[in-house]
């Protein structure tokens, strides 16, 4: 089934005891899209430019955004595994080698887990400004020192961009929403915090291309971890995208949607 | 009644104007202000003052930790409890509590508290608590699981003190492939459980359910009642009557030879509530999932400062209100049998002083406790018939309903002539 790019249908799967809820739009191969740890709202301009020429994926990992949580999970490698297991109910997903990742910042963190889980399973990856990785210089911003209005304006070079998304003083429903996701992400990934001591020695074993994108100016997850990606990573090539923070989909949406499409698109048949 | 003497243990020797201009001293006010010369002068004097409050009377000591802050110098109730129970002789050492869900190792805090109770020959009331917002970044503790840790904790420690080791624990949050300390409790079943509270139903339900008595930590007159109400109702339900034996109540309570030195010195109670400097961050006092879901929006709009502290009345108000009295022993009296009177606690901890308040004044407060208030309260008390879980012989627990201890055990529990002062 493929939907015309900008017309969005979502549909709820039962996957390991909770109701997965993923929105789909467009036509064209498949691409998976896992958001960041603050949720997503449900429409992007960054989505929709990728539904021009992909059919996108774009599930609510469990226990964000009011999706039901699992209270059983305990880390970022459980929530990978759900989102493998999400693909294989998924007609569209389910030939091999056929889909390919984008993982913003948490959801770039869970992309390359599900890498090193399933290192020929992609087609393509795309990480950027993914957490998972513990930074020898800087740290991950800790957003329970932050209020939630803080933490997420911290990713986001260009303040007005988070003011058109979310209004210059978002509403108490909207920062609930963050509380609800703040408290699922403490849930999985409370200590070390949002990284996995393990993913830099797994790293190695994956064998889809990958690149590796970062704002220059990411407050939240610093430049040098998206220089160890690219290192680790055998087939990996690191851009950096200028005057954007952690949230590049958000603040350059034309400009990530771009190199994505550009990068997923190559060598296709 | 079992009536308690309390200090927050204020660490008062920093810099005000480096507080004042930091803001929130809780959490995240460097310890580079903390010195330890005047640390070392205040924690002697606290233990001079336990010990006077047992000589002119006082039933017990309450004890309670708290982590990052200048506004409580204790960082775990357990050392200075176990300091008292070889330094005290007669008054019960109250915890009120060790946070649970802070301990990675429950079965270590299980064997230190019945080495507590072993040392002071039984004197020991256990007290359990969920730490603050704040207590749970500073320790590390994932905030999400405080109240599944607390429960499951609770659970481990009361089985290692009353079930014979070796067992295996396989819990959610706590793996112990051998439990059997060789060190168990002197008191049987166990030492009594209290659990202090001052925002979360969920944990006056707990509470009730467990046939724990609830100590109110300086709420307001009208919502003690409230909580009572509640407690009452879950009592009725799990098939107890509740009454003063299960009610406890923390007064702020200073007293002073004249109005004018008390009403000065009572105004240092606003020194931890954010008037001198502030308390709690609006954000590190609510990680994410550390308070009820039922009142998530108002804790978000919280946090981003869109409501006010709850609990950041005016000191005017709360000498009017009582939630902070002050005076001397013949204005104070009336008012805390007020207190009694409409909210019927039979354990009363008395916060005597906070802040900068002298060393001497808060040895004056003590000694005027003892030779006037306490007294004229035990007199009230007989009047409106608040009898103490010791002096009630209620049971420990719902899971041990016969567990009312031996007569002997209870006329040393009622014992009040005043000792010598050490």
């Amino acid at each position: 089934m493929s939907t015309a790019a900008g017309s969005w249908i979502t549909e709820t799967i039962p996957i390991a005891g909770v109701a997965m809820r993923v929105a789909r739009a467009g036509g064209g191969p498949p691409l998976l899209v896992l958001h960041h740890d603050i949720g997503t709202l449900d429409r992007l301009p960054f989505y929709d430019a990728l539904a021009r020429r992909f059919t996108v994926l774009v599930p609510s990992h469990p226990g964000y955004d009011g999706s039901q949580r699992p209270d059983w999970m305990r880390n970022v490698r459980d929530l990978a595994a759900v989102h493998q297991w999400l693909l294989g109910e998924l007609a569209v997903a389910r030939a091999p080698g056929t889909v390919s990742v984008v993982g913003l910042g948490f959801g770039g963190w869970i992309a390359a887990e599900m890498a090193t889980l399933a290192p020929r399973a992609f087609r393509k990856l795309v990480l950027v400004g993914a957490m998972g990785l513990r930074p020898d210089r800087g740290v991950i911003a800790d957003q329970a020192l932050l209020s939630y209005i803080d933490y997420v304006r911290l990713g986001f070079t260009d303040q007005r961009a988070f003011d058109r998304l979310f209004g210059a003083d978002p509403e108490t429903s909207r920062l609930e929403h963050w509380d609800l996701n703040r408290e699922m992400t403490f849930r999985i990934a409370w200590k070390p915090y949002l990284y996995n001591p393990t993913l830099p020695h797994l790293l190695g074993g994956v064998a889809t291309p990958t690149l590796v994108v970062w704002g220059r100016d990411d407050r939240i997850v610093p430049l040098e971890c998206g220089e160890r990606f690219a290192k680790a990573l055998p087939r990996a090539r690191l851009e950096i995208v200028e005057s954007a923070g952690h949230f590049v989909d958000m603040e350059k949406p034309d400009e990530l949607a771009k190199l994505v499409t550009d990068f997923v698109s190559q060598g296709e048949s | 009644m079992h009536l308690m003497y309390f200090t927050e243990q204020p660490m008062s020797a920093y810099p005000e104007a480096e507080g004042r201009a930091f803001g929130a001293t809780a959490l995240m006010f460097s310890n580079r202000f903390f010195d330890p010369a005047a640390g070392s002068r205040l924690y002697n004097e606290y233990l001079e003052h336990y010990r006077l409050a047992e000589a002119v009377g006082f039933d017990g000591i309450m004890l309670n930790e708290h982590h990052n802050a200048p506004f409580c110098m204790q960082a775990k109730c357990n050392v200075f409890a176990s300091i008292l129970a070889a330094t005290t002789k007669r008054v019960k050492i109250v915890l009120l509590g060790n946070p649970l869900p802070l301990a990675d190792n429950p079965v270590r805090l299980a064997e230190e508290l019945a080495m507590i109770d072993m040392v002071s020959r039984g004197r020991l009331v256990s007290g359990f608590v969920r730490g603050g917002g704040q207590e749970q970044l500073a320790t590390g503790v994932n905030p999400a699981f405080n109240r599944e840790r607390f429960e499951e904790a609770h659970e481990l420690i009361v089985k290692a003190w009353t079930q014979p080791g070796p067992f295996r624990w396989e819990g959610t949050h706590f793996q112990h492939r051998v439990v059997n300390p060789w060190a168990v409790p002197l008191q049987k079943p166990h030492p009594r459980v209290w659990i202090p509270g001052v925002l979360s139903k969920e944990t006056i339900v707990w509470a009730a359910k467990k046939r724990y008595p609830y100590i109110a930590l300086s709420t307001a007159i009208e919502a003690t009642k409230k909580i009572w109400e509640l407690y009452d109702q879950v009592a009725a339900e799990t098939g107890y009557a509740g009454g003063p034996e299960y009610r406890g109540y923390l007064q702020r309570c200073h007293v002073a030879e004249t109005e004018e030195k008390a009403l000065e010195n009572a105004r240092q109670f606003m020194w931890m509530q954010g008037e001198f400097t502030g308390l709690a961050h609006p954000v590190w006092s609510t990680p994410s999932g550390y308070f009820s879901p039922s009142i998530r929006s108002a804790f978000v709009e919280y946090a981003v400062g869109r409501r006010s502290n709850p609990r950041g009345a005016a000191f005017e108000d709360q000498i009017n209100s009582q939630m902070i009295v002050a005076g001397t022993p013949k204005t104070v009296i009336p008012k805390l049998r007020r207190l009694l009177e409409e909210t019927r606690p039979s354990i009363v901890g008395f916060w005597g002083a906070d802040g900068f308040v002298s060393s001497a004044d808060t040895k004056t407060c003590i000694r005027l406790f003892g030779e006037e208030v306490l007294p004229a309260l035990r007199e009230i008390g007989k009047e409106l018939g608040l009898w103490s879980p010791f002096e009630a012989n209620a049971p420990v627990s719902m899971a041990f309903p016969d567990s009312a201890t031996p007569a002997h055990e209870r006329a040393a529990a009622s014992h009040t002539t005043p000792l010598e002062v050490p």
